[in-house]
């Protein structure tokens, strides 16, 4: 089955009372002439008007395939072979996530098992962060930090509760941990439905979009880390953008204007996230392969990779490789040689 | 078959495609039954097809929504439904709702006892009604994947994560637990009452010996089992999940362990169903290529009975004489062979 084919899955995160029902709502209130199917964690204890609603048990089991962060939603498992029963009755697929929820078993269900794959694909995370609360629940909440981590669409509400220099910090601070998310600032979750659902590719090529200057201004990368405290420290850089540095998570961005070898680039990658996995939340990358016309796409959640052939190079396209790691405690220099060695010279 | 015929034409197997009556049943089938001399395809949403010998359609609505499970004890199908109902078809044709659940959760899987008992489960919990009526339920600590009942005794087995559990709902002791670590789905009893058999998320089966509760692994498939069959007697379990029909012995205390599979009938597609014949050592066998294949199982030997080129064989039965073999793809191309 074509990739074209497959369901749209939109995974809806976010920690407790930050809106997440509010934009569930929303979307399936809104005039768009498409059905969604939805699956909820607390099944009729909140008003959602759906025809297809599902509620999950979100339960996490362990595969017994080696991989030691290999986890993965058994009732979203059961849940879509259970809707593909309707196939042709919904569009695509929500699933709400608990406020508490880490989303890696949910995004890895996507990747690991045979049937989700054959019918479903995972479209994008999104996450609803409280403008108001998130700078505290990022220092006091590991869930929360793993669900801006793990955004490729952050919705940034409440934003009329805080002060414009409350949100420039809240912004920072997300930015520390994801630079790659669009973020979208929202008042009562008031935004676009094309904002947040069905993104496929087209998140993707946000990788390509990011200003190095915006990642890499002015981070020397000499801190001294001290886990202990759980603090974060900043800086106020000439060109007066607050960038903060998050001591557990980071991201780490690599280029090149030179084409890389599969055979090379390919065994590289595997190998990196068959050791570093636990460490690497998620992974994106748009590849130019020597003597390839075909833009190649890849994504990962720890040591689970999909990756595919997209399309043609366009004409007037820059064939520039661009890969990003979200993750904790990176190491930062290996993974730039690995990537170094890939680049055909 | 000898081996000199392999030299000849790939052709060369012996074929019934033309004994063979296709009925387009025009909707997309999970499973077959059959209903007193009626074969009844089970479709994903809302109706049962029943076909008569003739291929004559009729199609009943058992349910509002999607079909997630079916079961038959040869003149009743019973259906877990996405609308949160318990509903049963009958012969006659007549529809009944046996159960429904008050938040309209949906029923994951159904059961059916040969005296008439019938289970269900919702979520976590599991419940069985006895033929007189009174009902009765079980919570397991996780999302039931499969449940069976025992061939002897009213005893119900509940596949869940890491184990099962073995409830005998008339009696007051705690429920046994089988442990293994993983995500059980489909669960079996073997015939003789001896051992219990699930089919994991993952590429495997396990096993119990039910005396000793020792474990029976067996591993080795490419892809996840979704068809299991008794066969001969209960001295094999047939499954898919490999692009040959996996036979596992069950003769001896032992069950299979230490004992190599059979591998029957090699195609270039995977076994998607099977079906063993209830009488005699013949199985039945769907590709995912949409081949059905009839097989005997002491030597192997190949009778055609679909070719392939179509959506993956999604149904495959036998009627309980064992006159009648009848199969569908996944679109509702069905087939009834009487043999």
């Amino acid at each position: 089955m074509s990739d074209a084919s497959k369901i749209p899955v939109t995974v809806l995160t976010g920690y407790l009372g930050a809106g997440k029902t509010t934009l569930l709502n929303r979307i399936l209130s809104e005039d768009h002439g498409k059905k969604y199917a939805v699956i909820v964690n607390e099944f009729g204890e909140i008003g959602i008007d759906n025809d297809l609603i599902v509620g999950a048990d979100e339960e996490v089991f362990e595969m017994n395939n080696g991989c030691i962060c290999c986890t993965v939603r058994g009732d979203l498992v059961r849940i879509i072979s259970g809707l593909m029963r309707r196939k042709g009755k919904f569009d695509a697929i929500i699933v709400e996530t608990t406020g508490l929820a880490d989303p890696a078993p949910v995004a890895q269900t996507f990747f690991v098992d045979e049937d989700v794959q054959k019918n479903a694909r995972l479209d994008a995370v999104v996450t609803v962060a409280d403008a108001k609360w998130l700078s505290d629940r990022l220092k006091d909440a590991p869930e929360a930090k793993n669900q801006i981590a793990f955004a490729d669409v952050i919705v940034l509400n409440k934003t009329d509760l805080v002060t414009k220099p409350e949100l420039a910090e809240v912004e920072a601070r997300i930015r520390a941990i994801n630079p790659y998310a669009r973020l979208h600032r929202t008042e009562r979750c008031q935004i676009a439905i094309s904002d947040v659902l069905e993104r496929g590719a087209f998140d993707l090529d946000r990788i390509l979009e990011i200003e190095p200057e915006f990642l890499n201004a002015g981070d020397d990368h000499d801190h001294h880390h001290d886990h202990d405290h759980g603090h974060d420290h900043h800086h106020h850089h000439d060109h007066g953008l607050k960038h903060y540095h998050d001591e557990e998570m980071q991201s780490l961005s690599l280029r090149s204007d030179k084409p890389l070898d599969p055979s090379k680039f390919m065994p590289w990658l595997q190998n990196l996230v068959q050791i570093e996995g636990g460490k690497i939340l998620r992974s994106k990358g748009i590849l130019a392969f020597q003597d390839d016309d075909d833009r190649y796409v890849f994504q990962g959640v720890h040591m689970m990779l999909e990756g595919d052939h997209q399309r043609k190079w366009k004409p007037d396209e820059v064939r520039q490789s661009r890969v990003v790691f979200i993750g904790r405690e990176l190491p930062e220099d290996a993974i730039r040689e690995g990537f170094e060695r890939c680049i055909v010279s | 078959m000898s081996s000199f015929d392999q030299g000849g034409e790939a052709a060369s197997i012996v074929s019934v495609t033309d004994k063979v009556k296709p009925v387009s049943l025009g909707m997309a089938v999970t499973a077959v039954h059959y209903l007193g001399d009626r074969a009844a395809f089970v479709g994903t949403e809302e109706t049962v097809a029943v076909v008569d010998a003739e291929g004559e359609i009729s199609k009943v609505d058992v349910t509002g929504g999607g079909i997630l499970s079916a079961v038959s004890d040869g003149s009743r199908i019973l259906i877990g439904g996405d609308d949160g109902k318990v509903t049963a078809l009958d012969k006659a044709g007549t529809v009944s709702v046996l159960a429904t659940d008050p938040k309209r959760r949906w029923i994951d899987n159904v059961a059916v006892h040969p005296d008439g008992a019938i289970a269900w489960s919702v979520g976590k919990t599991a419940f069985v009604r006895a033929p007189k009526g009174e009902e009765k339920s079980l919570e397991v600590p996780s999302t039931a994947g499969g449940l069976a009942f025992a061939p002897k005794g009213l005893r119900l087995a509940i596949a869940h994560y890491n184990g099962a559990t073995l409830w005998f709902p008339n009696m007051a002791g705690e429920p046994e637990f089988l442990g293994w670590a993983g995500s059980h789905h489909a669960v079996t009893f073997s015939p003789d009452n001896k051992f219990l058999v699930t089919a994991m998320h993952e590429p495997a089966l396990h096993g119990w010996r039910l005396a000793d509760s020792r474990h029976m692994r067996m591993t080795g498939y490419p892809s996840r089992v979704k068809s299991m069959s008794w066969g001969s007697g209960g001295r094999f379990l047939a499954t898919s999940g490999a692009d040959v029909v996996i036979l596992w012995p069950f003769v001896g205390k032992d069950g299979p362990m230490g004992k190599e599979p059979a591998m029957l009938a090699p195609m270039k597609a995977k076994v998607t169903a099977v079906a063993c014949h209830p009488k005699q050592d013949i199985l039945a066998c769907g590709y995912e290529d949409g081949t059905v294949l009839m097989v005997r199982m002491q030597d192997g030997a190949e009778i055609l009975v679909r070719r392939n080129e179509t959506p993956p064989i999604a149904a495959l039965g036998w009627n309980a004489a064992g006159t009648w073999l009848a199969f569908s793809d996944e679109s509702g191309e069905a087939g009834l062979l009487r043999l």
